[in-house]
């Protein structure tokens, strides 16, 4: 199920490996996401913004099929290999559990035994050395930085040699150095071969400047796909503030987008001001 | 040498004997499911179930029923209705806990007190009894442990998964409603046959002490899971050879055993932790604290 398809839904169409078709899904007694058509092709970086309770996580578990879908459909390719990273802060940091452990967890057990393989231990030991966690197995998951953290789940998702990875917010809470490190080693997963894995990436975020308008991909969510396309094309002051509910402004620096919230310049004075007396 | 004597004598009863072994098993057990009622925060459950058995107990006594098959299909019947009660999501699973088990317990009260011949067995369910433990006390103890133990380690991997992060492990393809009705079904028949040994009241404190001494001794699970039998074993023998000196119930005094190790261990595992967590705070992960 490797692809080596090139970046990017416009060249070629090759079959998608998600699609999401006039998706909607129900919490309770309220539709959290509705009418969702998106598709994730091979070798695709899609990066999905929106505000807190815009549904981003939803649709990522839908497309996961861990949520069902109350109308439409999600369709995953035959034999599609998904691997899911959680938010960090999903995670219980007290539970006594190692990073050999973690990583560990989501092969499946082979024999009766649970220790791991030789075989297994080597596959670990690689995965980690790659993401430069070489050497800590048998840490706790506390005793680490949050990128290091970060780092050992996206390595329990890469022992199960995924066609496609799913994160939610991977770098809510990270610091800037940090933030690019991660984007490094997901670019790298994203690369096609020799250099690369392939592997189709989808993240959410909220983190426009720092994260978004780096990746080939942006889809600008709130209960349904408001805009999708480049982030030149999305990160527009109409999608944006119907996607954020609050107007923005859009910069041009270096050929980038820059988004700047708008009244922020005011509320800075303000608040200057009242420092300043 | 009078001494020596002296200190093996209650071995020379076959009560005692047969008490001290049911009381390690008993520790054992406890302490290997213990973990994960710990982990998975089940201790409520536990506590609840116990008390669901001992209406069961109390009836079973006075129909003059076997304990097993009435305890059991009592225990068995909270355990189904406090599901039921849970899914209405408008109470809460602690309030059917609270709700199906007390009145569970309170009718095991009113059977007692009405039904006076039946007092002495219904008492050693309260307080657990050792002392007049059977060949198949002993035998069920440690049935359920070896199942326990096989069903621990071969699904081990799929129950670390669903315990650590029933989310992902759902969507990796491991059965997670799957894996927490193993573990429903292995609480209840751990606590089916040790209540007697241990007693209703102190049952829950048994499937915690041993689980949270462990846990601040190791950082690894699989470390855990080993470790917390070893030390569930030691304080049922340790407790019930006390208790024979002390003259007080082996249930409470395998509690205090317990609770005196957690306390030592707490006490020096937080002086050290405290120091690392200080080093760690300059270079360390206080990047999730915005």
């Amino acid at each position: 199920m490797k692809s080596s398809a090139l970046n990017s839904s416009e060249n070629a169409f090759p079959a998608p490996l998600i699609a999401c078709d006039h998706l909607s899904c129900t919490y309770g007694n309220g539709t959290v996401i509705e009418g969702v058509d998106l598709s994730v092709r091979p070798g695709e970086f899609v990066g999905i913004v929106g505000p807190s309770g815009s549904g981003k996580t939803t649709l990522l578990k839908a497309m996961l099929g861990s949520i069902k879908a109350s109308h439409g459909s999600v369709t995953r390719a035959a034999g599609l290999s998904v691997a899911y990273v959680p938010q960090l802060e999903t995670v219980d940091w007290n539970f006594p559990v190692t990073v050999g452990e973690v990583v560990g967890m989501s092969r499946p057990q082979k024999s009766w035994w649970p220790g791991s393989s030789s075989s297994e231990r080597q596959a670990i030991e690689e995965v980690l050395e790659r993401l430069g966690l070489g050497g800590l197995v048998q840490r706790h998951i506390r005793e680490l930085s949050g990128g290091q953290q970060q780092r050992v789940f996206l390595a329990r998702a890469l022992i199960q040699k995924p066609d496609v990875l799913i994160l939610d917010e991977p770098t809510a809470g990270i610091d800037v150095t940090t933030r690019h490190e991660i984007l490094h080693v997901l670019a790298d997963l994203n690369e096609g071969p020799p250099q690369g894995d392939g592997i189709a990436i989808v993240l959410t975020t909220h983190d426009l400047n720092g994260l978004a308008a780096h990746l080939p991909r942006l889809v600008c969510f709130n209960r349904t796909v408001i805009a999708d396309g480049t982030p030149s094309e999305v990160l527009q002051p109409y999608f944006l503030e119907r996607t954020f509910g609050a107007p923005m402004e859009v910069l041009q620096h270096g050929g980038m987008p820059i988004v700047l919230e708008q009244g922020s310049d005011e509320l800075r004075l303000r608040l200057s001001r009242k420092g300043a007396s | 040498m009078i001494f020596a004597v002296d200190l093996l004598k209650p071995f020379t009863y076959e009560f005692f004997r047969n008490g001290l072994l049911i009381a390690t098993l008993a520790g054992a057990l406890c302490g290997l499911i213990g973990v994960f009622v710990v982990l998975r925060g089940m201790s409520y459950i536990g506590h609840g179930l116990s008390h669901a058995v001992f209406g069961g107990a109390a009836l079973a006594a006075v129909l003059n029923m076997s304990y097993f098959l009435g305890a059991g299909l009592w225990g068995l019947a909270s355990g189904l209705m406090i599901g039921r009660v849970a899914r209405k999501r408008i109470i809460g699973a602690d309030a059917a806990i609270g709700v199906i088990t007390t009145a569970s317990f309170a009718m095991g009260l009113a059977l007692q007190a009405r039904f006076g011949q039946a007092k002495q067995s219904i008492d050693a369910v309260l307080f657990g009894n050792v002392l007049g433990v059977f060949t198949g006390d002993i035998l069920a103890v440690a049935g359920v442990g070896i199942l326990s133990v096989v069903v621990v380690v071969t699904l081990y991997r799929k129950l670390l998964f669903a315990t650590f992060d029933p989310e992902v492990a759902g969507v990796s393809g491991v059965n997670v409603p799957g894996m927490e009705a193993v573990l429903m079904v292995l609480l209840s028949a751990t606590i089916l046959v040790t209540v007697r040994v241990i007693g209703v009241l102190l049952i829950s404190a048994l499937l915690v002490l041993p689980a949270v001494t462990a846990r601040l001794l190791t950082n690894s699970f699989g470390r855990m899971l080993w470790l917390s039998p070893v030390l569930g074993a030691i304080f049922g023998g340790v407790g019930m050879y006390v208790s024979w000196y002390a003259d007080v119930p082996s249930g409470a005094v395998i509690i205090l055993a317990g609770t005196l190790v957690f306390i030592v261990v707490y006490t020096a595992v937080g002086v050290r932790r405290r120091g690392r967590v200080a080093g760690m705070d300059h270079h360390g992960p206080s990047l999730r604290a915005a």
